[in-house]
């Protein structure tokens, strides 16, 4: 075997992809062979590191040094500066603040110090294509204690005790669904353990983080839940969408069973488990259990109501076990280090860590995953590193469509189940999207409704007919037609849609709607009332005019004007005819003088 | 949206018929095999027209209604072709808040087309989705399979000019 002296880890998740981090690592191929050094250092192209925002990133060990938005023509100066003479390209190293001195190593960053890896343990870590790499970590361990020394009850024991619950919104303890499936009887002994990765709310990004940089975590997990409930089948329904990260699980299931992980008599223990993929077609609402569930029966995927629950009668009526692939992530870190340390973690009630998606306006995007029962004050100003542009934070959004919005005012909220839903809000799958003071609430509001107007399957009439009647009166807010008493109609209606609509989509769709009403009334009357939109987006409220004192009549707005709405003789003030205006912005976006402004 | 029975003739060659019943017949007989085929299906036509629906009711001897019914009930497939090029502005949360309605308005008013749609010379096409797991480049679009992101409405026409 050769001696490799020295690591480079290139991120292949999708943010890293998309801002071409093949180009690099194929540099990197390319350089290292020119410089004969390929039997000496070595590429690993890892799962997401969570960083996303300052993609593409590289990580070089024995050193340590985190290199960020990193391109194809800096890989030369890399290999013959740090790789051939051992000198760290200072000017390539994650900065942090404006003035804050050059961090070198991952883990002192502010993002990563505060955080507490679980779920997330090898995304960044390990090549996510290679089994041995994953069972160098310890993998698999868990998988061959289950099956040689503990009796399925043993484990379901040990998950219940880890107060472990689903990580996919609803927030059920996961080891009483194990119980329920394992208590189940099915009429022919045929059960089965499926995994959510249908991962559809829009800005959530974790279980596709997870796939693509720890797949193994979940093939062991479903194997050891197949144990443990008495399943010998598994199915993995996962986006479309997410390409990477089906190569990736497809390889992970391919290597377990060429190891005899996954098959026949696995361990000599006898058990027999077997996986398949199941791909999504891009269907929101399959992210729903049981519509999930119809959708790997090959059917449109709509839900059904429950009773009976899946634990009883779920994929082709048989006791279906399905959990999140966040949840699985879990699971074999629990069997290893004992339920109690995972217990200890997080509050009393939700215990453990939770990965969020932090996204929007807000400095570092990425994944964080922070011990339950965080203030969201941390996320945002210590981890987050603020609203960029020095914008006033307005509001957080979590739970996706499903969930509601925690104002500024409070920003010390801990992240946990139960004190978001006491807010109105929820965790859902952990989408976490800021937003700042150029955000509408309102227009925020519309744009949850119109996703599931989009999304909703049309089965159940409060769904179908009810969130299409919110968004016309919320329309008709936006454009400034709205009155006082269609507040109120809102307020009826969304209790209605919660308490009779069929599936967990329809009865949660009012939350954005109910949550800015409860927190930003005042921005709703405004609308109503002044007919003005505070935050300046909704596009018939708002005008755009040209200051002729700064106006130097340079024709350039005219010129970009779709619609020849501006006019005016060159080097004098122009103007804008209201009528033709569409609101576009494009004249402010190309003003050079600042002479155009938006109220 | 405009994702009905096409007007577009069919012109499926044999060489793409053959393939698909060598799909078909790999699965038939298999629970839930009708996304499976569907998908491979599309990928094979690059779209799901009457008579490709038909073959594969027949095929796995289903209902037609049913294959219909799957198909148009998933986003992912599509009843019409779609351009040499496919365009998708991601109208996701993290996208949205940052300005993505500005940026799909900019390729609308390039290409002069609505979401939904098709470029009459049949280039490019046009559709909003719903993340694609960029979120950290917000806002982004995808080109059949390069991603761009950390658009702003100015940049889009230089975007779209480099495809012939």
């Amino acid at each position: 075997m050769n001696h490799i002296r020295s690591q480079i880890l290139v991120c292949a998740g999708t943010g890293c992809t998309s801002s071409s981090s093949p180009a690099i690592i194929a540099a990197f191929q390319k350089e290292l062979e020119a410089q004969k050094l390929t039997e000496e250092v070595k590429i690993v192209q890892t799962g997401c590191f969570g960083l996303c925002a300052m993609g593409p990133v590289v990580l070089v060990y024995p050193e340590g040094a985190f290199y960020t938005h990193v391109k194809a023509d800096d890989v030369k100066e890399i290999v013959s500066e740090h790789i051939v003479k051992g000198r760290i390209v200072r000017r390539l190293l994650h900065k942090e603040g404006q003035d804050a001195g050059q961090t070198t190593s991952l883990s002192d960053t502010q993002f990563y110090k505060r955080q507490t890896r679980i779920a997330l343990r090898n995304c960044g870590v390990i090549n996510p294509e290679s089994i041995d790499e994953y069972i160098g970590t310890g993998g698999y361990e868990a998988l061959g204690r289950a099956l040689t020394q503990q009796t399925p009850q043993e484990i379901i024991d040990k998950v219940l005790a880890s107060g472990l619950r689903g990580r996919g919104g609803a927030g059920f303890p996961t080891g009483r669904k194990w119980q329920m499936t394992h208590d189940a009887v099915s009429p022919d002994g045929v059960k089965f353990v499926c995994c959510n990765a249908d991962e559809g709310d829009p800005g959530a990004f974790m279980d596709r983080s997870v796939l693509e940089g720890d797949p193994h975590a979940v093939v062991e997990a479903m194997t050891i839940a197949g144990y443990a409930i008495g399943a010998h089948q598994g199915y993995i329904y996962v986006r479309a969408e997410y390409p990477i990260a089906i190569k990736r699980l497809q390889i992970a299931i391919d290597q377990a069973r060429e190891y005899g992980i996954l098959g026949e008599n696995i361990f000599n223990s006898g058990f027999n488990f077997n996986l398949e993929l199941r791909l999504g077609a891009g269907a929101f609402v399959c992210g729903e259990e049981t519509a999930l569930m119809t959708s790997i029966e090959g059917k449109r995927g709509e839900p059904h109501p429950r009773p009976p629950f899946p634990a009883n009668k779920g994929l082709f009526q048989r006791p279906t076990l399905l959990n999140n692939v966040e949840t699985y992530a879990n699971i074999t870190w629990i069997l290893n280090e004992g339920p109690e340390k995972y217990a200890a973690i997080g509050t009393p009630k939700s215990a453990g860590t939770k990965v969020f998606a932090l996204g929007g306006k807000i400095t570092n995007t990425g994944l964080v995953e922070i011990p339950m029962g965080t203030p969201l004050r941390t996320i945002i100003e210590d981890i987050g590193g603020g609203c960029p542009n020095g914008k006033k934070f307005k509001a957080a959004q979590t739970g996706g469509p499903s969930g509601g919005c925690i104002p500024a005012s409070l920003i010390d909220t801990p992240m946990d189940f139960d004190s978001l839903g006491s807010i109105g809000s929820m965790i859902g799958s952990g989408g976490l999207i800021v937003m700042d003071e150029d955000n509408c609430m309102v227009d925020i509001a519309k744009f949850f409704l119109e996703f599931i107007i989009d999304e909703s399957c049309g089965k159940c009439s409060p769904c179908r007919i009810g969130t299409k009647r919110l968004y016309e009166l919320l329309t008709k807010i936006t454009e400034g037609e709205g009155t006082m008493e269609d507040l109120d109609t809102i307020e009826e209606l969304c209790l209605h849609l919660k308490s009779s609509a069929l599936c967990g989509l329809g009865q949660t769709a009012p939350n954005p709607v109910l949550s800015t009403l409860r927190y930003f009334r005042d921005e709703y009357i405004a609308h109503v009332v002044d007919k003005r939109c505070p935050a300046g987006v909704c596009k018939k409220l708002i005008h755009y005019t040209i200051d002729p004192a700064k106006c130097k009549g340079c024709t350039l707005c005219a010129r970009n004007c779709p619609t020849k709405a501006i006019t005016g003789a060159v080097k004098a003030p122009h103007t804008i005819e209201q009528e033709k205006c569409i609101k576009c912005g494009a004249c402010m976006a190309s003003c050079r003088f600042d002479a155009i402004s938006k109220h | 949206m405009p994702n009905c029975k096409t007007v577009v003739p069919y012109a499926g060659t044999k060489e793409q018929e053959d393939r698909l019943r060598k799909v078909i017949t790999q699965h038939k007989g298999q629970p839930g095999a009708t996304m499976p085929v569907l998908q491979a299906a599309q990928e094979i036509f690059g779209y799901l027209p009457e008579e490709v629906q038909i073959m594969i009711a027949e095929g796995l001897d289903i209902p037609l209604t049913e294959v219909y019914g799957v198909a148009s009930f998933y986003a992912q497939f599509t009843l019409n072709p779609k351009g040499k090029y496919r365009i998708s502005v991601c109208l996701g949360t993290a996208c949205y808040v940052k300005g993505a309605s500005d940026v799909l308005a900019a390729v609308e008013r390039h290409l002069k087309v609505a979401p939904g749609s098709i470029t009459p010379d049949g280039k490019f096409s046009l559709d909003a989705c719903r993340c694609i797991g960029a979120c950290g480049l917000a806002p982004v679009m995808m080109i059949n399979n390069d991603v761009y992101g950390r658009l702003t409405p100015d940049k889009v026409a230089d975007i779209l000019d480099k495809y012939e």
